[in-house]
């Protein structure tokens, strides 16, 4: 018995020894692939080096579906990790309205955010009710469209520097034996190459007005009656190749047996591990070449109310760490993606890297369809355009009504 | 009126009741030990299950609240293509998966009855698939019928060109690779459980039928098999419940696609829960799964089981 309770007394002292010099911060994310844990593991390496506290590795594997249930689960649940990556927009709201998220209006005042994080749209994603919540970390955009030089040049034409183009020289391509168009058989990509046709094709009054105003109008209208028959054309350019993950699809261009893909700037990095060149071997086209502008999607910190002042402490250290420019350009530079804040430069860049920070620096952004969408919204948007693409009876008619009546109830 | 005259009845006929006041206290032991399991019956599944049908009611977005729409979140459930096709997906799935099952199974089972050779080696062969989740029974499925490196591809590159069996990428019979999978991963347990009914029929009843001169085909449908009904209620227990949590197969293998196709009513209740941030949605999917159950189970458990009580 007083063995027991030496044990317990001992017990208690070093517990609170351990509290009173440093945190364990316990971060959880979903970043697990090579380039990815590579970059998560800058952030860490920063938190041990520049503060006494300990970075302890969260990862969830299986990506966001996966992570975010387990994230959301372990808030309500009452056992709060340190912090946790979510992406910029809406996901993150309800956990704000309900008070369960840390108020980091007092670090973003302190460190200036509302100056350095360009485009300001990250700011208002992480803004509610005028009061900032998140630590936005990176930024990835949809609005490319990757091609394949070697397999316009079997083709024996030019490779297309817009839709139109592109759409010209795809029978040329057939011919040859190569599928115009490469899609993988996932949802969110059958999706997002809509979104990414919707602010080319449409421009971004149109697509503005139905993804942020909900106006189900403009999506009956001339604009979006465009979109969606391109985005018929576009689904019958990419039969006769048969992959489901993004990563196969971008396989198929490396290999010069598709022409080209509709996919966010993470498939750079797929180029990259393959040593392809930007320029040589493959091109890019953001905007698909007829709109030039980026949407900011990406990824932001979360950080949890714990109740305890030195976790408190510690978590609005971490943010303040996250945004600083060293952290910044190390970690984007691992990830391949942009980073949050004007004022650095990344080490090396290529072609379409380049191409990307110009229209950042021109300001030429929108937010990204998370940020304006419910992920409700977005479920359905999914579902409804995957179905359209794998039913070839499916008239472009037909989904555009559908699609307007998901706008009509969106909210 | 039964219970109570019962219970009068067994008063009077046993005096020993008289000195235990409270039957509640009979075989007290047993009692207090089933407590925990009561208590998890009642608040984890009837409990869990009444909350559930009550937040179908509400608008639940990524937290359970309480605002009340009514019946809204059915009218969208029943106006979704997704949910649509998933409910015709599982009917289409439940019927030829409960009739291959079992018909398999049973043959499979008369077959090593008949006292051939190796049948410990069958039998392990048989089963062996059931000790594979539906995971990885999905992921090498998925394998198998990809056109490039599986059957497909196999039978193409021995000369057959324009060979096509690539049922995982066409909407139309997507199904069918589900169910070719769900088969080849079920049936070994079916077959088990069938072989032991089998080992339970007295030898004495095939000398008979044998004296009698009736064909062993006629024996099996006309003798073996009603005298098996037991086996076989436990066997479509087995197999309907495999059917209705129907989920992680379709998710290792298709993913719900190409497209829409291949949704099942439980992967349609995840994801709109977790994926969606709507567990209102989601709440009212799984209630109509609960109901279903219900109107299919309900009357036919009380048909097979109550007719035995009052026999």
């Amino acid at each position: 018995m007083k063995l027991t309770t030496q044990l317990l007394a001992a017990t208690a002292i070093i517990g609170a020894a351990g509290t009173a010099q440093a945190v364990e911060m316990e971060v959880m994310h979903w970043w697990t692939s090579g380039g990815e844990a590579a970059a998560v593991g800058k952030f860490a390496e920063a938190l041990n080096e520049r503060t006494e506290h300990t970075w302890i590795d969260g990862a969830i594997a299986g990506g966001g579906d996966t992570a975010r249930p387990v994230m959301v689960s372990r808030i309500i649940g009452g056992d709060p990790p340190a912090a946790f990556q979510f992406n910029h927009g809406r996901q993150a709201e309800e956990l704000i309205e309900a008070g369960l998220m840390l108020d980091l209006t007092d670090v973003a005042e302190a460190e200036g955010w509302k100056d350095i994080v360009n485009p300001s749209s990250l700011l208002d994603a992480c803004t509610y009710e005028g009061r900032i919540y998140c630590a936005p970390v990176n930024i990835h955009s949809w609005q490319w469209m990757w091609l394949s030089n070697d397999a316009y040049e079997q083709a024996g034409v030019e490779v297309p520097t817009n839709w139109s183009e592109f759409m010209e020289t795809a029978p040329a391509l057939r011919e040859a034996g190569i599928v115009p168009l490469a899609m993988g058989g996932q949802s969110w990509q059958q999706s997002g190459a809509f979104g990414v046709m919707a602010i080319a094709l449409a421009g971004e009054e149109a697509w503005l007005a139905v993804n942020r105003d909900k106006d189900a109008d403009v999506v009956m209208g001339p604009e979006y009656t465009r979109v969606f028959e391109a985005f018929g054309a576009a689904r019958e350019l990419a039969e006769g190749l048969d992959v489901q993950d993004w990563n196969q699809a971008t396989n198929a261009v490396i290999e010069d047996t598709a022409g080209a893909q509709i996919m966010g700037d993470w498939a750079q990095g797929e180029f990259a591990v393959a040593g392809e060149v930007a320029g040589e071997d493959y091109s890019c086209l953001a905007g698909l070449g007829e709109t030039g502008v980026l949407s900011t999607g990406g990824d932001a910190f979360y950080f949890p109310v714990t109740g305890d002042p030195e976790v408190e402490a510690a978590q609005k250290e971490l943010a303040a760490l996250l945004l600083s420019p060293e952290v910044q350009v190390a970690f984007n530079s691992a990830k391949g993606s942009l980073p949050i804040r004007g004022d650095v430069d990344l080490t090396s860049v290529n072609e379409c890297t380049e191409v990307g920070l110009q229209l950042l620096a021109d300001g030429k952004t929108l937010p990204d369809g998370n940020m304006l969408l419910s992920p409700d919204t977005t479920t359905q948007t999914n579902d409804l355009m995957t179905e359209f693409w794998n039913t070839p009876s499916m008239t472009p008619a037909e989904v555009q009504e559908r699609y307007a009546e998901i706008i009509r109830n969106a909210d | 009126m039964a219970v109570a005259e019962e219970a009068g009845h067994a008063r009077r006929s046993s005096p020993r009741a008289d000195r235990k006041p409270f039957r509640l206290f009979h075989n007290l032991m047993p009692k207090i030990a089933l407590i925990p399991m009561i208590a998890t019956a009642l608040v984890v599944f009837l409990g869990g299950t009444l909350w559930t049908v009550v937040y179908s009611f509400t608008s639940s977005g990524l937290l359970p609240r309480r605002n009340w729409v009514g019946l809204d979140q059915y009218e969208r459930l029943w106006s979704s293509a997704k949910w649509i096709v998933s409910i015709q997906n599982l009917a289409l799935y439940g019927i030829f998966s409960l009739v291959f099952t079992l018909v398999i199974g049973f043959t499979l089972a008369a077959l090593l009855d008949r006292k051939i050779r190796f049948e410990d080696t069958f039998r392990t062969i048989f089963l062996y698939p059931f000790a594979l989740s539906f995971i990885v029974t999905g992921l090498v499925w998925q394998w198998i019928l990809n056109p490039d490196f599986g059957v497909q591809g196999v039978v193409r590159s021995m000369g057959w060109e324009s060979f096509t069996f690539n049922p995982l990428n066409d909407p139309d019979i997507v199904m069918f690779g589900l169910l070719i999978a769900g088969l080849w991963q079920g049936t070994g347990l079916i077959m088990c459980i069938m072989l032991a009914g089998l080992r339970g029929i007295d030898e004495d009843i095939w000398k008979a039928s044998r004296v009698d001169g009736i064909p062993t085909w006629k024996t099996y449908v006309r003798i073996i098999i009603p005298m098996m009904r037991p086996v076989f209620v436990t066997a479509v227990v087995l197999i309907a419940s495999g059917i209705i949590k129907l989920y992680d197969l379709v998710v290792a293998q298709t993913s719900g696609g190409p497209g829409i196709s291949s949704e099942v009513p439980a992967k349609y209740v995840m994801q709109t829960m977790f994926g969606g941030q709507n567990l209102g949605q989601g709440f009212a999917a799984s209630t109509m799964m609960l109901l279903s159950v219900v109107i299919i189970l309900v009357p036919w458990a009380y048909l097979e089981f109550g007719r035995r009580k009052r026999g």
